[in-house]
């Protein structure tokens, strides 16, 4: 593959990097990476790998957007309140580069349809609203082997950790079950800074970035904690459980649970 | 021993919306207990019916999981920093 003139012109600020040069953006390039919600997380990840030149991007959503989306969803706009997520972000993300190869999946993930879109992809970033979609990207990433960034946002705290299946702990092994439905408000119930969605999201990015480059050191096996009133981050270790129902020794649960069925079952309990 | 914990954003209403609380106790369990006397509630949303933390809640000592330590027997010193992490959702 060889970079056009325009190619090296867009995207010379990062070919300088001697971690980078042609052949680190030649790797970007050719990388396909699955975006899992056009929201808060899913915006400024997917505006961050479309500008760096990531060759293929795959974006899951089933929402239209909203006026109330705007505050932090900031791939969208006023013109396209309305339309499918997906279709206003393709729109917006080949605006700013046409070399993308933007795929929209204007539909909910269930365990159906999962492993489907999920492998023909490198890498798969989880900006997904809710724990049940949550726990069934995680699942299929390791049934899958696909490296995840997985992102998390309420309020005033942020949380991100890459997953290297197999390799590194998986959401499971950080927190094994999803709280019952009910007990954590979600980002319509609770809130949100728009500016802590673009943190997360961004650092997604990021990490989207190093994998795919082969650079620096990824967030795998450690969890970041941001929460924004205080400026404040830290790392905290995240081991492997080795009771992990997925990834441990004895895994307990060895297919995809459906996620309307799991808030079903929690609902019973 | 004087240890500060760290409260995250879900249960700060609790804490009187205080982000950060220093207490004392020698174990984990000691200071969730120092917490439920402060801030009556507060044990229930960490811990289930039968005193075991809740699965999508982890506590640290520092940089450290208490669950590959010993659990809320972990012991405290002066000084230590306490996080409670909760699972988040939001996207």
């Amino acid at each position: 593959m060889k970079l056009r003139d325009d190619q090296i012109e867009r995207y010379s600020r990062q070919i300088l990097l001697p971690a980078v040069g042609g052949k680190g953006q030649e790797k970007l390039l050719n990388a396909k990476v699955l975006i899992i919600g056009a929201g808060g997380l899913g915006s400024p990840c997917a505006l961050y790998l479309a500008s760096a030149g990531i060759g293929t991007l795959g974006i899951v959503d089933s929402d239209k957007v909203e006026l109330n989306n705007l505050q932090r969803q900031i791939v969208h706009s006023v013109n396209t309140v309305g339309s499918p997520k997906v279709d206003s972000a393709k729109d917006r993300l080949n605006a700013i580069n046409p070399d993308v190869k933007v795929i929209p999946y204007n539909i909910r993930l269930t365990s159906a349809n999962i492993l489907d879109i999920i492998k023909d992809y490198d890498m798969v970033v989880d900006g997904s609203d809710n724990f049940p979609t949550r726990y069934l990207v995680n699942d299929a990433c390791v049934f899958f082997n696909k490296p995840l960034s997985h992102g998390g946002i309420f309020r005033f705290d942020g949380q991100a950790i890459t997953i290297l299946p197999h390799k590194s702990a998986c959401y499971r092994c950080l927190f094994s079950e999803p709280p019952p439905p009910g007990l954590v408000p979600s980002c319509q119930e609770a809130g949100i800074l728009g500016a802590v969605a673009g943190i997360i999201g961004t650092i997604q990015a990021n990490e989207v970035l190093k994998y795919v480059l082969g650079i620096g050191e990824v967030l795998a096996g450690k969890l970041l904690v941001f929460n924004a009133l205080d400026s404040f981050f830290r790392q905290v270790k995240v081991s492997r459980d080795p009771k992990c129902p997925v990834c441990g020794e004895n895994p307990s649960i060895t297919k995809l649970i459906d996620y309307e069925q799991f808030c079903h079952l929690r609902r019973k309990e | 021993m004087p240890i500060t914990v760290r409260i995250p954003t879900p249960l700060q209403k609790v804490t009187q919306n205080k982000a950060e609380v220093v207490l004392s106790g020698s174990n984990i369990r000691e200071m969730i207990d120092g917490l439920e006397r402060n801030f009556p509630g507060i044990k229930e949303r960490i811990c289930d019916e039968k005193g075991k933390i809740r699965r999508f809640i982890n506590i640290y000592v520092n940089e450290e999981d208490i669950r590959f330590l010993k659990q809320d027997q972990t012991s405290l010193k002066d000084g230590d920093e306490v996080s409670i992490i909760p699972a988040i959702a939001g996207g």
